[in-house]
């Protein structure tokens, strides 16, 4: 579903990922670990199409097409999705209705019906529940006001509503207490199916006991110095990233 | 960072006015020049009594010793008050008796403003005086008006047919020397909107006033007055456009709203006068003076609206509350891009005991458009209890316009309890790539933010109006993204 190759990205002039290579395929859960500054949440960003982020080299090829071709918004109406490390907040847009458009816009590009108001609210409403959100949560302005925890449970929302194919999680695991964390792995381990693959990026093992993951990458110093299963993230609890730091600066010199 | 995004910011400037367009209709326009002579050259025009061309004419000589205001926050080239036309009205056809009697050509320009002038073809509940250039050529709804004993009819025939309601309150809100426009409009307008809503009639219909300016090298200068008696109600919408030109057209009007005890009028605004193309040529001056007297206890004013148009807008829609009890309101949403510069805002005069005032003031500044809020919030020594709450936002769109509040308070009681609260914000990259994460397209986002913003003004408009104000906000910004 998803091939990176020889992926180099800038921001701002200076080079953050040195050449990634990663495939993951339908079905699949990948994880992205490694240290503060390793380039986990440029990965995401890049793949979502951010507009600050600069590909200078390498390729990102999204179910047959050239994903490099597509503005943010192309991507997110093909199935990209991604949930933000930080949540924006948009002032006297009600979530509702933000969320409803979204959806309408990826309808249309799939050739779907555009749900109607009805449609639509019952759909949100059950999704709503399965996360434990308040209703109140739709009617108030998108993210605004919302607490941290709050605004990742709105993240995992949006993501229900829109099933996108290809789900990029940006540390949604960060600033959430377990209680939290519990009901948004739920509500991502309740989307995974054998059409659709996520891309969980986290820097604490913490979260893959709940996600559990079929592939874990290690990022460091923007490239992926290792690649292995589930036992991976845990021999990284045990041992730091120190230990794969080395490891990567070893493997280069 | 040189992103797509600012890019779009950038274009968003790049739109076309549809409103554009001249119509060609035989027209009689005095020569160009302003003294004595062409005041009463218009009072005669329009046959009128004697008092009333006493009036402009002490309006004149005042205004011939009053100088330009500078104060404003707002650049434009000197205006030539010589060298603009008085009055320019459509040929023949002195007297409209049916709605069947308007030019064609009128007719057709109306409709293509989407203001057809058969009543049936109009909105069911919304009445319309349709005023091009200096004079009103139909006004529809009139005889279901009559049955209620409310007057809705173009200034000029009020005059005629009501003089003595005209005079009783003609400037008794803004005076012929209140100040330079307003004075230049006392002694030179030529026609406008009435409106006499009597003691305890609700209006049945939303009434509405458009003015549309065609003719070139002239100025519009026309005058409304609405009163409401005791306990009536009225809800009246303004809207306007004008052709695209080179040259600046100088709109001076006044507005005057009298509610008296227990009286309600919510006056509305759509305001899309020709902005001037993306370098600042051409576009209107919109000068006005808009002030309500709320006169007896508990009545209520609200000023709601929404500027998109005109090269430089200046304008302060006000409220004096004089009797106990009342209530003034401002709903503001005024947009520049491009090169427009807006300067608005309101003065709530707070004179009756208990008087209540809201301000809630949107901004939004895109291209190199300059937005100014000022107002002024006053308690006299007798206003008990006055409160005042207002609020100004400014939302920036891109990085070379600008957002400037000016904020006046003077309190003479110490009961009173004012509030401001104030904010500045950007559409910012990271809100659009938030949008555009979930599949919504660039423009679509920022409408959707724009009118998140004005929320609190556009559900004070009347609903068909709100639909129109949204699309017209989403016109005004079109290519400033995307």
């Amino acid at each position: 579903m998803l091939e990176i190759k020889g992926l180099t990205a800038k921001v701002e002039e200076k080079e953050i990922l040195h050449g990634i290579d990663l495939t993951v395929n339908a079905g699949e859960v990948h994880a992205i670990m490694g240290p503060n500054g390793s380039g986990k949440s440029t990965l995401a960003r890049v793949l979502a199409g951010h507009p600050g982020y600069e590909v200078t080299g390498g390729t990102i090829t999204y179910d047959g097409q050239d994903l490099l071709e597509l503005a943010a918004d192309e991507r997110a109406r093909k199935g990209v999705f991604m949930a933000f490390q930080y949540p924006v907040e948009i002032p006297g847009v009600n979530n509702a209705y933000f969320l409803k458009a979204a959806l309408n816009a990826t309808r249309k590009e799939q050739g779907l019906e555009e749900l109607d108001a009805i449609d639509f609210m019952t759909l949100v409403k059950g999704e709503a529940k399965r996360l434990q959100m308040d209703d109140s949560m739709l009617q108030r302005s998108v993210n605004e006001g919302f607490s941290g925890g709050e605004k990742k449970r709105n993240e995992i929302f949006h993501m229900a509503v829109l099933q996108p194919r290809l789900a990029v999680l940006d540390e949604t695991d960060s600033g959430l207490d377990i209680d939290a964390l519990r009901v948004v792995s739920e509500g991502v381990n309740a989307l995974r199916s054998p059409e659709r693959a996520f891309v969980v990026v986290t820097h604490y093992q913490r979260l893959l006991e709940y996600i559990v993951p079929d592939h874990v990458h290690v990022l460091s110093e923007g490239r992926i110095v290792r690649s292995g299963g589930r036992e991976l993230a845990l021999e990284l609890e045990d041992k730091g990233y120190g230990w794969i730091e080395s490891a990567g600066a070893g493997a280069r010199r | 960072m040189e992103t797509a995004t600012t890019k779009v910011f950038e274009d968003l400037a790049a739109q076309d006015y549809k409103y554009g367009f001249v119509t060609d209709v035989e027209q009689e326009i005095v020569p160009k020049g302003l003294d004595e002579d062409v005041v009463r050259l218009i009072s005669t025009k329009k046959g009128e009594p004697g008092w009333l061309l006493e009036w402009r004419l002490k309006a004149f000589r005042a205004w011939q010793k009053m100088t330009e205001p500078t104060w404003q926050n707002v650049t434009y080239n000197a205006i030539d008050y010589q060298d603009i036309s008085y009055y320019a009205a459509p040929k023949e056809k002195p007297k409209l008796n049916s709605l069947d009697d308007v030019d064609p050509e009128i007719r057709r320009t109306f409709e293509k403003l989407g203001i057809p002038l058969e009543e049936q073809k109009l909105l069911a509940n919304v009445a319309v005086d349709a005023v091009f250039d200096s004079v009103s050529v139909a006004t529809t709804f009139r005889d279901k008006l009559a049955k209620a004993g409310i007057i809705f009819c173009s200034f000029s025939e009020a005059v005629r047919e009501h003089p003595e309601l005209v005079r009783q309150y003609l400037g008794s809100v803004v005076p012929h020397t209140d100040n330079f426009f307003a004075a230049l409009n006392a002694a030179v307008f030529s026609d406008g909107s009435f409106v006499f809503v009597p003691k305890g009639v609700r209006c049945p219909m939303e009434l509405s006033t458009y003015f549309r300016i065609n003719a070139k090298g002239t100025g519009q200068f026309e005058r409304t007055l609405i009163v409401a008696e005791e306990g009536a109600y009225v809800s009246y919408l303004e809207g306007c456009t004008a052709p695209m030109r080179d040259e600046n057209q100088l709109h001076a009007a006044v507005v005057e709203l009298v509610a008296l005890e227990g009286a309600t009028i919510k006056y509305s605004t759509v305001q899309n006068w020709y902005p001037g193309d993306k370098d600042g040529k051409g576009g209107i001056y919109n000068f006005v003076t808009k002030r309500g007297t709320c006169r007896g206890a508990r009545s209520k004013i609200t000023w709601t609206q929404v500027e998109t148009g005109s090269a430089v807008t200046w304008k302060y829609p006000s409220c004096i509350l004089q009797g106990d009890d009342s209530v003034g309101e401002f709903y503001s949403v005024a947009v520049t891009n491009n090169r427009q510069q807006a300067d608005t805002g309101t003065k709530m005069i707070h004179l009756g005991k208990n008087t209540r005032s809201t301000i809630v003031s949107k901004g939004i500044s895109a291209g190199l458009g300059q937005n100014t809020y000022r107002g002024a919030v006053k308690v006299a020594k007798g206003a008990a209890n006055a409160r005042n709450y207002s609020q100004c936002d400014s939302l920036l769109i891109g990085d070379k316009c600008g957002a400037h509040t000016f904020p006046y308070l003077e309190i003479k009681n110490t009961s009173a309890k004012v509030e401001h609260e104030a904010s500045t914000s950007k559409i910012g990259e990271d809100q659009m790539f938030y949008c555009a994460s979930r599949g919504i397209a660039m423009e679509d986002a920022i409408n959707m933010i724009v009118s998140g913003f004005c929320k609190e003004v556009f559900r004070e408009l009347p609903m068909e109006f709100a639909v129109e104000a949204q699309k017209l906000l989403s016109v005004s910004l079109e290519g400033s993204v995307g």
